[in-house]
């Protein structure tokens, strides 16, 4: 499919999906309270959206991912919450 | 349009869901062991889903002529309990042997534990020693490429595990290359929000290419589709994929794969 025929097919869906992003940044902006490093990480991984680059959703992914490389000494709960303090190298991934 | 389904958790599904399959083209189903949403107490908890798994739930399917396969093992988020994943272990063998058990899965890891990864690697022996396949699940969102990695190293260090006879399942852009040129077989789960919708599913398609990749929707008791692998091959057809490359991905794919089983049999 040539650029016109996929935004013919995806334009009116990612643009939803992008004021979706807006409105739940405006909607942490007018919450009281600190929040946690998930905000940061989100923060950090919206940069990759206008890096240069067709492998935006990879960078994406590593920039909410867990860069670490030794295995945990124990589980802390069961489930994963969608981002880490720290995030994957890019470049070096 | 035909399909196989190769990783649902049908024991959580309500049986209309076998029929909507069946409607959609669906050929087999596949069925890993996994959680219950709730950690058992016991390994007689396992034995029962042992015998749910192989005995009850293909009864079940084959009312819709659907046959039904299944996967064994203790899944990672129980593995933390190293004493009760154990007790399980050593009661898989007796089942193995059953005509519909394809192999040993899901396996792998979860919040990327020793524990995880002590369990894990006792299932590689188990899997290596009783020469059966492998269906590997990766932990999910930001502890997945980690995982993944670990996961890596586990089956690479045993040096009876072949490639070709182990399914990494849940890969995304981000671990989706280290798997297949790893040699391994990838899946793509396809899922609501932390996993792979059906665009991203046909990106990766088109950058990984066709060659050892599946796609699943691995619907549980939590928000997932049992129709998600048709609705990507319609994905696939909006932009413009022939009907031959669609049963490239979503049947001939995952038949090679589980046919190496030597158990899988589609109706006649």
């Amino acid at each position: 499919m040539d650029r016109r025929q996929l935004l013919d097919l995806y334009f009116v869906d990612a643009r939803a999906r992008l004021i979706d992003i807006a409105a739940f940044l405006d909607r942490l902006d007018r919450a009281d309270g600190d929040g946690d490093f998930r905000a940061e990480a989100f923060r950090r991984a919206m940069k990759e959206l206008t890096a240069p680059g067709s492998d935006r959703a990879r960078r994406v992914l590593l920039a909410l991912s867990d860069p670490t490389v030794e295995p945990a000494d124990k589980a802390e709960g069961k489930s994963a919450c969608g981002a880490h303090p720290g995030a994957v190298d890019a470049e070096k991934a | 349009m035909r399909y196989i389904e190769p990783h649902a958790h049908m024991v959580s599904r309500v049986t209309d869901d076998y029929l909507a399959m069946v409607m959609a083209g669906c050929e087999a189903v596949c069925e890993p062991a996994f959680w219950a949403g709730f950690d058992r107490s016991s390994a007689e908890g396992f034995y029962d889903y042992f015998r749910q798994l192989t005995e009850y739930e293909p009864r079940r399917a084959a009312r819709y002529q659907l046959p039904h396969f299944s996967w064994l093992c203790i899944n990672p988020k129980e593995a933390e309990d190293v004493a009760l994943a154990r007790e399980v272990l050593w009661m898989i063998p007796e089942f193995l042997a059953r005509e519909n058990v394809l192999g040993i899965g899901e396996i792998g890891l979860n919040k990327n534990t020793r524990n995880e990864l002590q369990i894990l690697e006792e299932h590689v022996r188990l899997a290596a020693e009783h020469d059966q396949l492998i269906l590997v699940h990766t932990p999910h969102l930001e502890d997945k490429w980690k995982g993944t990695r670990l996961i890596l190293d586990v089956l690479r260090a045993d040096t009876r595990i072949k490639p070709e006879r182990v399914i990494i399942d849940h890969v995304e852009e981000h671990t989706v290359a280290m798997v297949l040129d790893a040699g391994f077989w990838a899946g793509i789960t396809l899922y609501p929000e932390s996993k792979c919708t059906p665009a991203r599913a046909v990106d990766i398609y088109e950058t990984a290419g066709a060659e050892r990749l599946w796609l699943n929707c691995a619907c549980d008791w939590g928000q997932s589709d049992p129709l998600a692998v048709p609705k990507a091959a319609i994905e696939m057809r909006r932009r413009g994929y022939d009907d031959a490359a669609i049963d490239k991905l979503v049947f001939t794919n995952p038949y090679m794969f589980l046919n190496q089983s030597g158990k899988f049999r589609l109706r006649e």
